[in-house]
């Protein structure tokens, strides 16, 4: 017992105060949301489209990002020969419809107010959100960076949100990966064991769009091809902080 | 041994040859040969079908590893029709290759004693080895299993959707009470067709689908491919990006390792060094994000190097960390080898005996711990591992204790290795040009991941475009390990022996 008591006091408390206080720093080098500078980008260049892993920049929809297609890869900034793309820090990236991950190409917020429960669900689920976690051909980096949320340092049930172990206890589904053919009807039949109401998160561009494998055979175009979604948190995989907002903002924790 | 080793084309890791210099034997001939290579003491690295140019015959590609010569041995045959001769009642360690080239491409290994589908989908020839319609769904884990009969035995089934946050996979267990007679293990569920999305390639999305074959294993998988880009294009890495995957890929075993530790710690219901763990484990993966701003290092790895290089300073502060993770990683792990309790839970459990490990061609910590000195840094290096070695993490009595400590050695010289390293990196560009791919080459990589032996195997075709890609995961391995650990244990023991193995669903099923 001695050494467990020694060991806990080499260890520290690590639990952030974020919300409360300031969020934990990200690295230098954190892809957060993309940035076009308008003033750089070159007309008809289409550098980046072209080097766009997934179509989140396409010549089909100019002037927009689609971060529920985005890897956060460096390929576009990497392609531009203008420098005219760049990564912001802002980690805030989470919206309640899928059309708000479309965003104009230039520096502009998502609106976050967009992004929590109304009325009865909120009430309902504000200060217990119970989550069943279903990975449906994920390749497991959102499943871990979902996961960490539990560990001392991030602390999520302080927040009344837990992941669980039985859809029978669950408010709601964290769904992962574009939905595989072979796991279309285990996560169909699990959103089913949830007692109403009940909700869907979507964490990761594969949930959200397929992703880097959208267009194969194997898999559907993400969460919503099975479940109706109520929130879709862009990453691959996204930063921790990124779904914990998400997730702060969904039950009217945190507002801004 | 000699005898047969004539027989194959020898490579060293991260090597291309010209195709035709790969021997197409006579299958027979070849069955023979990789049985006497693997009774002298290699193992099987892939074995895997491609088109053969024979219409209707599938072309057999073999890469076995001779890791007393540090030689990797190809060759390749021709399945006639749609069967041929089993080779898995002589060669216990091809049995899932087997039946993964029968699900692939419709061709029936004859006297396979256990032919079941791997990934349940549809082959790529149209051909189907088990006769089913055509216009039916293929259910996963649908169909049978191995089954005890007996009055009192009872069967258990688990998954795919388990408690945890975790990958899903079936696991049918056959027990006598508590006894577990027998565990079969069912997966496919993750399959999101990779293989036929990488034919074609290389093209802008191709280095992201193998970043992501299996998320924690993204540097490994990403070097793996690198290497084998850079062998079909006749170039090599920059010495100071070479320098950089190596750091990148031991954080990345540091991170899961530990984070396996804390796993194990909670399963065993001791939750300091659960809760301590999970929480240095984000540090490791943000030492990661510290190189290239992703945790999980994407991004990181490139053809001819990496994406980014790194300043003094930022070294400097990646060696401050390193002293940190350290310190706060020996109080957590150490705890577990000092608490009785921890200990009666973890020895003489879910045991894998040294030959069974052979016999099942067991790669990495799962080796190791059997007592197989099995390394693809030091058997088959490449890359920095070629200049800088790091010490062979083994133990000898194969249980979970084993499994568990070997990781806590692989953490501390992944650390000394890392440090040196920092102190000793090259200079130079972090990444070179890296030109197209020579036409009709066979080229071979292989890293040793957190799991172990990462393999991908590349076939260009004419135009120097991927005409086969074939990805094989640790894990493709030692899922069988797994199943026979499982042998004579209580079934409240899966959760540890299954976290000491802390297989990836995704890169089986790919």
């Amino acid at each position: 017992m001695i050494q467990e008591i020694v060991a806990r006091f080499q260890q520290k408390h690590r639990t952030m105060r974020y919300p409360d206080g300031a969020p934990p720093p990200l690295p230098d080098r954190f892809r957060g949301r993309p940035v076009v500078d308008p003033a750089r980008c070159v007309t008809g260049c289409h550098a980046c489209e072209a080097a766009c892993p997934t179509g989140a920049l396409s010549a089909a929809s100019p002037g927009v990002f689609d971060l529920g297609k985005c890897l956060f890869c460096p390929a576009c900034a990497a392609a531009c020969p203008h420098q005219a793309i760049s990564w912001s820090a802002n980690y805030q990236l989470a919206a309640r419809e899928r059309a708000d991950l479309v965003v104009p190409r230039e520096r502009e917020a998502i609106d976050i107010k967009r992004a929590a429960l109304d009325g009865a669900l909120r009430k309902l689920l504000g200060r217990s959100l119970k989550l069943r976690q279903v990975s449906a051909g994920g390749c497991n980096a959102c499943e871990a960076d979902s996961n960490v949320l539990t560990t001392v340092g991030w602390d999520l049930s302080r927040f009344g949100i837990q992941f669980v172990a039985s859809p029978r206890h669950a408010d709601g589904l964290l769904v992962t990966g574009p939905v595989s053919q072979n796991m279309a009807l285990a996560l169909k039949k699990t959103y089913d064991a949830l007692s109403e109401p009940r909700i869907v998160i979507a964490v990761g561009a594969c949930a959200i769009s397929g992703g880097v494998f959208a267009g194969s055979p194997e898999v559907g175009d993400g969460a919503s091809s099975v479940v109706p979604v109520d929130l879709y948190i862009p990453g691959c995989p996204p930063h921790p902080l990124t779904i914990l907002d998400g997730l702060l903002r969904l039950i009217g924790r945190i507002s801004t | 041994m000699n005898a047969s080793l004539t027989d194959f084309a020898r490579l060293t890791n991260g090597q291309a040859v010209a195709l035709d210099r790969i021997p197409v034997l006579d299958l027979t001939r070849l069955q023979a040969s990789i049985a006497a290579c693997v009774h002298a003491g290699c193992r099987v690295s892939a074995l895997f079908g491609a088109v053969s140019p024979q219409q209707g015959n599938t072309r057999l590609y073999v890469v076995l590893a001779d890791d007393e010569q540090n030689l990797l041995l190809a060759a390749a045959a021709d399945a006639v029709g749609d069967a041929y001769p089993s080779l898995t009642p002589q060669c216990a360690q091809v049995h899932l290759f087997e039946r993964e080239i029968a699900e692939q491409f419709g061709v029936r290994p004859e006297g396979h004693p256990w032919l079941k589908p791997v990934r349940y989908r549809r082959s790529w020839t149209g051909r189907d080895v088990w006769q089913r319609p055509a216009g039916e769904a293929i259910l996963p884990a649908v169909g049978d299993f191995y089954r005890v009969e007996g009055e009192q035995v009872h069967e258990v089934a688990v998954g795919p959707v388990h408690a945890g946050v975790i990958e899903p996979g079936h696991f049918r267990f056959q027990c006598h009470g508590e006894q577990v007679f027998h565990l079969e293990i069912a997966l496919g569920y993750q399959h999101r067709g990779i293989e036929e999305m990488l034919l074609g390639g290389p093209d802008a999305r191709t280095i992201h689908l193998a970043e992501t074959l299996s998320g924690d294993a993204t540097v490994a998988h990403a070097t793996a491919y690198c290497q084998v880009s850079e062998a079909l294009a006749g170039r090599a890495a920059s010495a100071r990006g070479q320098a950089l995957r190596g750091i990148a890929l031991e954080l990345e075993r540091m991170a899961t390792h530990i984070g396996d530790l804390g796993a194990l710690a909670g399963d065993v219901g001791y939750l300091p060094t659960a809760s301590f763990c999970g929480r240095i484990r984000g540090d490791v993966l943000n030492m990661t994000a510290l190189l290239c701003g992703s945790r999980f290092g994407r991004g990181l790895v490139r053809p001819g190097g990496v994406g980014f290089d790194v300043d003094a300073e930022r070294l400097a502060e990646l060696g401050r960390r390193l002293d940190a993770c350290e310190k706060d990683a020996r109080v957590a792990i150490e705890l577990l080898w000092k608490t009785p309790s921890v200990m009666a839970r973890f020895e003489e459990v879910g045991t894998v005996p040294r030959a069974v490990a052979v016999e099942l061609g067991l790669v990495g910590p799962a080796a190791r711990a059997a007592g197989l000195e099995r390394d693809i840094r030091r058997d088959q290096p490449c890359g920095i591992f070629c200049f800088s070695q790091i010490p062979l993490a083994t133990y000898e009595s194969g249980d979970v204790f084993a499994r568990a400590y070997v990781r806590w050695l692989e953490i501390q010289y992944a650390i000394a290795f890392i440090r040196d390293q920092l102190h000793a990196l090259p200079g130079g560009a972090a990444r070179l040009p890296v030109g197209v791919f020579a036409p009709d080459q066979f080229a071979v990589a292989l890293t040793e991941g957190l799991r172990g032996e990462v393999c991908h195997v590349a076939i260009t075709d004419a135009q120097g475009r991927f005409a086969r890609y074939k990805v094989m995961d640790p894990s493709f391995h030692n899922w069988a390990g797994l199943a026979y650990a499982l042998r004579d244990q209580e079934i409240s023991d899966f959760p540890i022996c299954n976290k000491s193995f802390n297989l990836s669903y995704c890169g089986h099923d790919l």
